[in-house]
């Protein structure tokens, strides 16, 4: 028989350990699938390490994809420290990408020093609305937010398209369901020369940056912790539970919607319908990964970009399917979510009991 | 009483991690006895009663039934089905009713092979005739559960056991819930019983009742039996030295002459979810240096009181008076500024929050405070060192005050609640429960903390379902019944029962 006990206490080492460990195992069991396929594992992770940090251009490659895994995975880590179940990153992230062409692609023709951050600005504010919406129907009519939020992703997608059609369409683009270039003042300015990795890198690590710093030092970051673990006993505290919930929607929906601003602006310059390959449901397997830390998100958004961008490479000079990419991705969100429940529990093997009657 | 064991615990030992909750534990109960375990909260009591329900697996030890002929088997242990089968029956603390379908249903229910179509209800309903005529328990058999009253809750319980053919029953804390005229009737229907040859553990930290109507007791402390003694050679301050290891701490209590109204309640309702969670045009005041106790039978709006004191509740009608100043819109921050310490009833969900440090905990009222923060960061060597200062006055011991809170035990959990009220110098104070699952020596802290709030001019509510607390602490008693408060008038223990059960005194 087994039984399943609670552990006492989860040492430091053992917190951190487990998604290293996780990530370590559910490379170990993706070998399995490569295996099938007919490659031979360790040449393949040596073509997946090669096409991560094989050259300047492989590492570029590698971070352009992190930045908007690293916005969506502090907005989905953020609002999870409150307990508040923002599944609506996707959405959140078109929001902010339509406000950003709307704003960014001819209708203000200004300075770039004023562009930009407008750009910045309203892309946020758009995908805070997206969020602070759903929180609103949770607050006042209890309505589930992953039910609202999940839901509220399809029905910006739509919208999405019909604006590409409509109001948002270029002009010049011949009838094609996209948007119009963002002014070229209005860019995010490339990192390096002939590289892909653009400025949106440098927010996304500054805001990472922040959002440690408040999380554990701030008044607000106390309340937001202490509304997420026992909201019951913030109110009692006097805490203002539901001005906290609204205060880290805003948050961590305009982080969201900045992946969409970073990505159209950073990255493609227009807007189309597939911006994002599920930026915004990776970045919850981002933050479950990073423990809900943002130091962590950072981290674990450069392993899930180099996964992606590995098993790409690995699947040009293998001819193995890059699915093997999200695989491995979906793999270690189970592993962690296994080695959580191990930190936190361990499972003992008693001996049966005799039976005597 | 005949000599005939039915029963016998033969070393039991149980180990939670660290925590050992029976350490080699033996006992035996003959038929017909009524067997005390008595113990504080925490001796392991529970524990040893759930291994023998089968609910726990023991580390070592068995368990010997005796059958109906009288010869002992060893139980296969960590399976509740074979207690029940070999005539073991428990009733929780916390009632297992189906609260939606009446007590026939939630007697027979379980106890009927799963796959027959058709179940011959006269026939239960005859057995069941047959059990409340000999028992003398008595309940209503065809409205839903949750239309009774506590009281007949559990005999619906007790009942259950006895349908299902229980020899021994074990009774988990039966008057916890109960007035003191129920729990009168409760111990004659179970001398009754035992009469009949039934065998009967009861879990009990009252001293009164054991004495007053048990066989023999057997007391734990720390998992260990450490006495064993038949009732009639029992006396108070032995049990008391037995179960505490030392002499019980005795409260101080000096005479005290009430100053001026600190809180006042003006035909105050409250709307509640619940009959627990609702005041009927309650009005009280309470005065500098006077505590004042509120009995009352668990759930007759005590939270509803707790509630509205505590800022979380919103009136529908009424006044409320802090001093002299009207709150007009009461909410939690509006109630500790104005000087309200509140001791919460559920202090592991609504004290504190459990994965913050104990140093966090103890400055989470407190966010606005210009010592604990500036310009909305958090001062964390003021935090750190007020942790450290209040751990030290207040005895608060655990891994340290950067450890998460939910680490430290009951009492040192309310130990840093009290430690975050007392520290500010509250006006008034409400204690909702404040010893309830504590150990006799942080009890008597909670009591001893108390007065001397009291002996420094504040006014305290303290709530309580233990009368006894009440009684040891209060200057004055209200008893609060169907969500309205009336004065008591009197510290006769008899008079307030039955003012708590709703009847004339």
């Amino acid at each position: 028989m087994i039984r399943i006990e609670p552990r006492e206490n989860t040492s430091r080492a053992f917190a951190l350990g487990v998604p290293v460990l996780a990530a370590l195992v559910a490379l170990l069991l993706a070998a399995i699938p490569l295996l099938a396929a007919g490659a031979n594992p360790i040449t393949a992770y040596g073509e997946m390490i090669k096409g991560v940090f094989g050259s300047v251009f492989a590492v570029s490659e590698m971070l352009t994809r992190a930045t908007p895994l690293i916005f969506t995975g502090l907005a989905a880590a953020l609002a999870f420290r409150a307990k508040l179940w923002n599944i609506g990153a996707e959405g959140q992230l078109y929001l902010g990408a339509m406000a950003a062409v709307a704003v960014g692609s001819g209708w203000l023709d200004i300075s770039g020093l004023l562009l930009v951050p407008l750009i910045v600005v309203i892309g946020a504010a758009a995908g805070a609305a997206g969020m602070v919406a759903p929180t609103y129907l949770k607050v006042r009519f209890g309505a589930d937010e992953v039910v609202t939020t999940l839901l509220l992703n399809f029905i910006i997608l739509i919208f999405l398209q019909m604006m590409l059609e409509g109001p948002l369409q270029d002009p010049m683009s011949l009838g094609w369901p996209q948007s119009a270039p963002i002014l070229d003042q209005g860019v995010l300015p490339p990192l390096m020369d002939r590289m892909r990795v653009h400025s949106g890198l440098i927010l996304a690590l500054v805001l990472a940056g922040i959002a440690q710093f408040m999380l554990l030092r701030s008044v607000w970051g106390f309340k937001l912790r202490a509304v997420g673990e026992n909201a019951a006993a913030a109110r009692h505290a006097g805490i203002n539970v539901k001005r906290s919930l609204f205060g880290v929607a805003a948050i961590s929906g305009g982080l969201a919607g900045l992946a969409g601003v970073s990505e159209v602006a950073g990255l493609k310059g227009y807007l189309t319908a597939d911006l994002s390959p599920g930026f915004g449901y990776t970045g919850i397997v981002v933050a479950m990964l990073a423990g809900l830390s943002p130091v962590g998100v950072v981290i674990a958004a450069l392993f899930i970009a180099s996964v992606f961008v590995g098993a790409d490479s690995m699947s040009r000079a293998m001819g193995v399917s890059s699915f093997l990419a999200d695989l491995v991705v979906s793999m270690s969100l189970l592993c962690v979510l296994v080695g959580g429940f191990l930190s936190k529990y361990r499972i003992l093997r008693t001996a049966k009991a005799e039976a005597t009657s | 009483m005949t000599d005939q064991t039915v029963l016998k615990l033969n070393g039991l030992s149980k180990r939670f991690g660290p925590v050992v909750a029976n350490d080699d534990v033996s006992l035996t109960l003959g038929r017909g006895e009524v067997l005390a375990l008595l113990g504080e909260n925490g001796a392991g009591k529970t524990t040893l009663m759930n291994m023998l329900f089968g609910h726990y697996l023991p580390d070592a030890g068995t368990v010997e039934v005796a059958d109906p002929g009288g010869t002992l088997h060893p139980l296969p242990l960590g399976h509740p089905q074979a207690a029940l089968a070999a005539g073991v029956g428990m009733v929780h603390q916390h009632f297992a009713l189906a609260e939606n379908i009446n007590a026939l249903d939630n007697i027979t229910l379980g106890s009927e092979p799963l796959l027959s179509l058709r179940r011959d209800r006269r026939a239960a309903e005859r057995k069941i005739k047959d059990i409340m005529a000999r028992s003398g328990l008595t309940a209503p058999q065809d409205v839903p559960v949750g239309r009774l009253s506590v009281g007949e809750r559990q005999r619906v319980e007790i009942l259950k056991a006895l349908y299902r053919d229980a020899r021994i029953l074990v009774l988990d804390e039966p008057t916890a819930v109960l007035t003191p005229q129920e729990a009168d009737t409760l111990f004659a229907n179970i001398k009754t019983m035992t009469a009949e040859g039934l065998s009967v553990i009861f879990i009990s930290h009252k001293l009164r009742e054991v004495l007053a109507f048990s066989d023999r007791i057997a007391v734990l402390r720390h998992g260990r039996k450490v006495g064993e003694m038949a009732t009639s050679e029992a006396d108070e301050g032995t049990i008391a030295r037995l179960m505490v290891g030392a002499d019980t701490p005795k409260v101080a209590r000096e005479a005290a002459t009430p100053g001026a109204p600190v809180l006042t309640l003006q035909n105050v309702s409250v709307a509640g979810r619940s009959k627990r969670d609702t005041l009927q045009g309650v009005t009280l005041t309470v005065h500098a240096h006077e505590i004042l106790g509120i009995a009352g039978i668990s759930g007759n709006g005590q939270s509803g009181l707790a509630n509205l004191i505590s800022g979380l509740a919103v009136p529908t009608a009424g006044m409320i008076r802090v001093d002299e100043t009207e709150i007009a819109r009461p909410s939690a921050a509006t109630m500790v500024a104005a000087g309200i310490g509140r001791i919460p009833e559920d202090r592991h969900h609504e004290g504190i929050v459990g994965a913050m440090s104990v140093a966090e905990n103890m400055v989470i009222e407190r966010l606005g405070d210009p010592d604990i923060q500036s310009r909305g960061l958090l001062r964390r060597d003021a935090i750190q060192a007020n942790a450290e200062g209040l751990a030290q006055a207040y005895d608060v011991r655990g891994p340290g005050v950067g450890a998460a809170a939910r680490l430290l035990s009951g009492g040192n959990i309310q130990k840093l609640i009290l430690a975050r009220v007392f520290e500010r110098a509250p006006r008034l104070i409400l204690a909702n429960q404040p010893t309830r699952g504590l150990d006799m020596g942080a009890a008597a802290e909670v009591g001893r903390r108390l007065l001397e709030a009291r002996g420094r001019g504040a006014g305290v509510v303290l709530i309580s379902e233990d009368l006894d607390e009440i009684l040891g602490l209060a200057d004055r008693i209200m008893v609060i019944r169907d969500g309205a408060l009336v004065e008591a008038g009197t510290m006769d223990r008899a008079k307030i029962g039955l003012m708590m059960a709703g009847e004339p005194a």
